[in-house]
């Protein structure tokens, strides 16, 4: 069982994101979208922004979480999964990610922050989606 | 490129924003997705400070001619909902349930020396690379009966 998150980190982090996907929209007219942006740094994606953008994005995740980790706090990281269960996951969130156009921050983050209808269906259907293979997983498969 | 300086500050900011609320943690996106046990509401407070944060800067944007490093805003445009959209949210979601991790967290998750973030990111590329195979094909396949 985790301690519960003081809610400042959780409401200070949350500006943080959403700080940032508005900085880069002021600034480079882009939507701050982890999975396109991915995709065009492994050279998988057939539309996006310039290469060398998405790249300076993405290789800033990691390097923003390390700093975090120096500076503010660090956070425990606790993943149970069991390798085909992690393979199975990330090939669906892959998979899912580029067939839906968008994730937690572009139709999330970004979407519902300029009431895009499509978004707003999106995250409501990955919401519904991952709660219901929480549920099962957790309460009638590992029940 | 006038973008790339930006583009990194604003990818240092969000992945600090993931490290500070705990999203780089399946465990604690597990915590709120399992509504039937003991439910973990941080990142309730997470999505909806992004929200509010995000919409301020989309209602400036609107008001500038152009981004300030860039000719022009690239918003799409699509209101459409197909079944692609409804069919790859639901798929990412399942995804997404089953182990924690969503792209930025699992992207952000890879400096911590942990072998597991690496593997799910190299088969999200893999998933990614699939989907675009399969789309290629059915173009391909439909443009070829257009043709006949």
């Amino acid at each position: 069982m985790l301690e519960p998150l003081s809610p400042a980190f959780a409401i200070g982090g949350g500006f943080l994101i959403g700080g940032a996907a508005a900085l880069l929209l002021m600034l480079t007219g882009r939507i701050a979208g982890v999975s396109g942006m991915f995709a065009t740094v492994a050279r998988i994606a057939d539309a996006g922004p310039p290469w060398k953008l998405a790249a300076a994005f993405i290789v800033g995740l990691p390097i923003g979480a390390a700093l975090t980790s120096l500076l503010v706090r660090k956070p425990d990281i606790e993943v149970t999964s069991s390798v085909p269960l992690l393979i199975a996951a990330g090939l669906l969130v892959g998979f899912g990610t580029r067939l839906g156009n968008g994730c937690t921050s572009g139709h999330g983050v970004c979407g519902i922050g300029r009431l895009s209808p499509r978004s707003i269906a999106a995250t409501l259907t990955f919401m519904a989606a991952a709660i219901a293979t929480v549920f099962i997983t957790r309460h009638v498969v590992g029940a | 490129m006038r973008a790339i300086v930006p583009a990194s500050v604003a990818g240092v900011t969000f992945g600090a924003g993931l490290a500070m609320s705990d999203m780089v943690n399946p465990a604690r996106v597990l915590g709120f997705l399992d509504i039937a046990g003991a439910w973990d509401p941080t990142l309730a407070f997470v999505m909806g400070a992004a929200v509010v944060a995000s919409a301020i800067g989309y209602a400036f944007s609107k008001r500038l001619r152009a981004p300030l490093f860039g000719k022009s805003f690239f918003i799409p445009e699509n209101r459409r909902l197909d079944s692609q959209l409804i069919g790859g949210a639901a798929l990412f979601g399942i995804g997404w349930g089953l182990v924690g991790f969503c792209p930025g967290p699992a992207i952000a998750g890879l400096v911590y020396g942990m072998w597991e973030p690496w593997l799910f990111v190299a088969a999200m590329v893999a998933g990614m690379a699939l989907q675009r195979v399969i789309s290629a094909q059915r173009t391909g396949a439909r443009m070829a009966k257009a043709d006949a």
